[in-house]
């Protein structure tokens, strides 16, 4: 896993940008302009390549096959609503032809709109607005911040993955390990050397630490194979971002590059360091959290196919956070979003989905992460107790009467 | 003088009383069975001792002080229920094990090495537990209990699983642990190995003490003075001789032998008994029918079983 794990990340990361390239890497497009008033109007990238070249369409298409063009755009005339040709040998991608078409229809409507109103090509630029929205919080103070909703949303939902993922995963990992001891039987062994209570806090912590080193370990191995790919495969990674966008519509040509540096500054301009120091909070409170009472359930079993009835409720705030982390960050301030930010079993997930949109006061995170410590230190007394008893009871169908009267029973 | 006391320790769990009263001297440098029925309360005393529990009542004493933390690298626990880790290896798990029981590295390798070459398992340092047989495994596990010889070794049921050729090692080992200084509780359902190695007894059934003291002593407390005499010669004569402190129980013939059985009073012995016959029979063999560990233990079992079911019915 130490291994696979950050190749699939990287793979997932590398994969899209790569089919896109290769998807266009090869595009050379022909120009046949008969109005000549396309030449150099096509913007030239890695992976499309216009030229210009003045002969007819018909000896064009005739040598289709022994040139290097791809493909023939046949530009006949600039009327309102002409049709433009593209003859292909190898089909140009719906990006292409959306391309195409941005550029064709803005060099005639700029060509009509400098006829129209008799004013040359400068004057028309000195007028073409280019408008963002730009959302900007006022606070009681009437101090103001500048934020992004798009890397908010997407740096918000994948600590809010990470954190989902990480908790089940580890979680899960203690609870095999507890019952891995019990059914083996060799608890019998190290509960007379060490306290139930000593063995239970070595697991968890140890497991907590084995997912920090595997963690970081990823997040490197990620970074590096995804460098090491991209230069060798020789992918900018900036076209990945770019093929993102154009899927998304939001392209004009020339854009690409603006869009990409907005976002490269929004993301600057988020709490990273909060962000990130909140994430490792959230990512071990929550899995403590959560990792006592998967231990107690392990202990309360004697096989992984008895987990099922505890596994259910336990896992249920969890999956619930995770499921309504999208509505939260439709409306990252409301007062859903707040309760479950607040409450222990789910402000792991919702309060990382809530931080980069940057609305939580100081005080609430505070409070968050207040009770996410006596989350745990209550779910850990209650493992405890569940633990020490469940440890050494074989052969018995526990039921959650049972479990509640482990509670108190006596040392 | 006493290595462990263990003083009116009562034990509840919610639906049933595990200990009742139960009080216990265990000798230094002895070996103590502790027997009983499933069920009657052994594991939990036992998991008292080693502080995996704690009594509800009474108290526990190690060397005459009260039984505390810093008492468990003095006692070696080998359970009844007894597994290692599957994936592990032997050596790294044995000096895991040693390492929590609070020695330090080297002098673990050192002595592991001694004890595997001892048991010539040398080998297996590097075998994965899930390769080995379960009398393979049980020899490990011996090894990690007594390895930091701990003053005081419990070991439940000690023999399951081993072929009698291990089990006698291991027998020749625990008497050997004790010659070195060790006391020993040993928890069994195999009277012949009690009455082989044990020196003192105790019985507990239904959470209760019903039976306790040196094994010769109960075996002298339990005899039922009867004998079997094998002679040649003429039954009348024989039981001509006898006076009334003897009483026949049975007899029978085979071919020119005649066999039997005879109860005597207290008051008489089997002197007492042969300066009568031998000079009317001919004797071929005396031997008194002594009630084994096996027949205490039932015959006690079952004597206290009414009793215990009458009181409980009261206690609700």
């Amino acid at each position: 896993m130490t291994l696979i794990g950050p190749l699939l990340m990287a793979g997932l990361m590398i994969i899209p940008g790569w089919l896109m390239m290769r998807d266009k890497d090869m595009q050379r497009i022909e120009v046949v302009d008969e109005t000549e008033l396309f030449i150099n109007q096509f913007e030239n990238t890695t992976e499309l390549q216009f030229k210009h070249e003045f002969r007819s369409i018909e000896q064009a298409k005739a040598n289709l096959y022994n040139d290097v063009y791809t493909s023939i755009l046949h530009i006949k005339s600039v009327e309102k609503n002409s049709e433009v040709t593209m003859y292909y040998k190898k089909q140009p991608g719906m990006m292409t032809i959306a391309k195409i078409e941005k550029t064709v229809e803005s060099v005639i409507r700029s060509n009509e709109i400098q006829r129209r109103f008799k004013i040359n090509k400068e004057e028309l630029l000195e007028i073409q607005p280019n408008i963002t929205v730009k959302p900007i919080s006022v606070d009681a103070d009437g101090a103001e911040e500048s934020k992004n909703v798009g890397a908010s949303t997407g740096i918000g939902f994948f600590g809010a993955i990470l954190i989902y993922f990480f908790i089940f995963m580890y979680g899960v990992q203690i609870m095999r390990g507890v019952i891995e001891e019990k059914t083996s039987r060799i608890v019998e062994i190290i509960i007379s050397s060490v306290k139930p209570f000593q063995l239970m806090m070595g697991k968890i912590v140890g497991i907590a630490l084995v997912g920090l080193t595997q963690f970081l370990l990823w997040s490197i191995l990620t970074g590096v194979i995804y460098v090491v790919v991209m230069s060798v495969l020789g992918i900018d990674p900036s076209t990945v971002s770019q093929a993102n966008e154009m899927m998304e519509g939001v392209d004009v040509p020339g854009m690409s590059d603006n869009v990409l540096v907005s976002s490269i500054n929004e993301i600057k301009s988020l709490p990273l360091l909060q962000i990130f120091i909140s994430f490792i909070f959230y990512f071990l409170g929550g899995y403590l959290l959560y990792g006592a009472l998967l231990a107690a359930v392990g202990s309360a079993v004697d096989s992984e196919a008895d987990t099922q009835q505890f596994m259910l409720p336990i896992t249920m705030p969890l999956i619930f956070s995770f499921v309504v982390a999208q509505t939260v960050m439709e409306n990252p301030d409301g007062t859903m979003a707040f309760w479950l930010s607040i409450i222990p079993f789910t402000s792991p997930v919702i309060m990382m989905v809530r931080i980069p949109f940057g609305g939580v006061e100081t005080w609430e995170l505070l409070l968050s992460m207040f009770l996410l410590i006596l989350g745990f230190l209550g779910t850990t007394w209650v493992a405890a107790k569940i633990y020490r008893t469940g440890i050494l009871m074989y052969g018995k169908k526990v039921t959650y009467k049972e479990l509640w009267k482990w509670l108190f029973y006596k040392g | 003088m006493d290595l462990l006391q263990v003083k009116r320790v009562y034990k509840s769990y919610a639906d049933h009383q595990a200990l009742h009263n139960i009080s216990l001297h265990i000798k230094k440098q002895s070996i103590f069975g502790l027997l009983g029925p499933n069920g009657a309360g052994k594991t939990t005393l036992i998991r008292i001792i080693n502080q995996i529990t704690g009594p509800d009542k009474g108290e526990v004493f190690f060397e005459k002080e009260k039984l505390a933390p810093k008492h468990i690298s003095q006692i070696g626990y080998l359970p009844e229920e007894r597994g290692l880790y599957k994936k592990m290896k032997v050596g790294e798990q044995a000096l895991y094990l040693a390492q929590l029981k609070g020695m330090d590295r080297g002098e673990a390798k050192y002595k592991l090495n001694q004890w595997f070459e001892k048991f010539e398992i040398n080998e297996w340092w590097d075998k994965k537990v899930e390769e080995l047989s379960k009398g393979m495994a049980q020899k490990v596990q011996f090894i990690t209990t007594v390895l930091h010889e701990p003053k005081l070794l419990i070991l439940d049921e000690p023999f399951s699983g081993f072929d009698p050729i291990n089990t006698n090692l291991i027998k020749k080992e625990i008497l050997e642990l004790r010659e070195k200084g060790s006391t020993i509780i040993f928890s069994t359902h195999n009277m012949e190995s009690v009455e082989e190695i044990c020196d003192d007894i105790a019985l507990i059934n239904k959470s209760k003490k019903i039976l306790e003291g040196k094994v010769v002593d109960i075996k002298e407390a339990y005899k039922s003075n009867v004998f079997e005499i094998v002679f040649v010669g003429n039954m009348i004569a024989f039981s001509t001789a006898l006076w009334t402190a003897f009483e026949i129980l049975d007899k029978k013939q085979v071919d020119n032998r005649i066999h039997v059985k005879i109860r005597a009073s207290k008051s008489s012995d089997v002197n007492e008994l042969l300066q009568l016959i031998v000079t009317k029979v001919q004797v071929i063999s005396v031997h008194e029918i002594a009630p084994s560990m096996n027949d205490i233990f039932i015959q006690k079992v079952q004597e206290v079983m009414p009793e215990t079911m009458e009181e409980e019915v009261v206690g609700e």
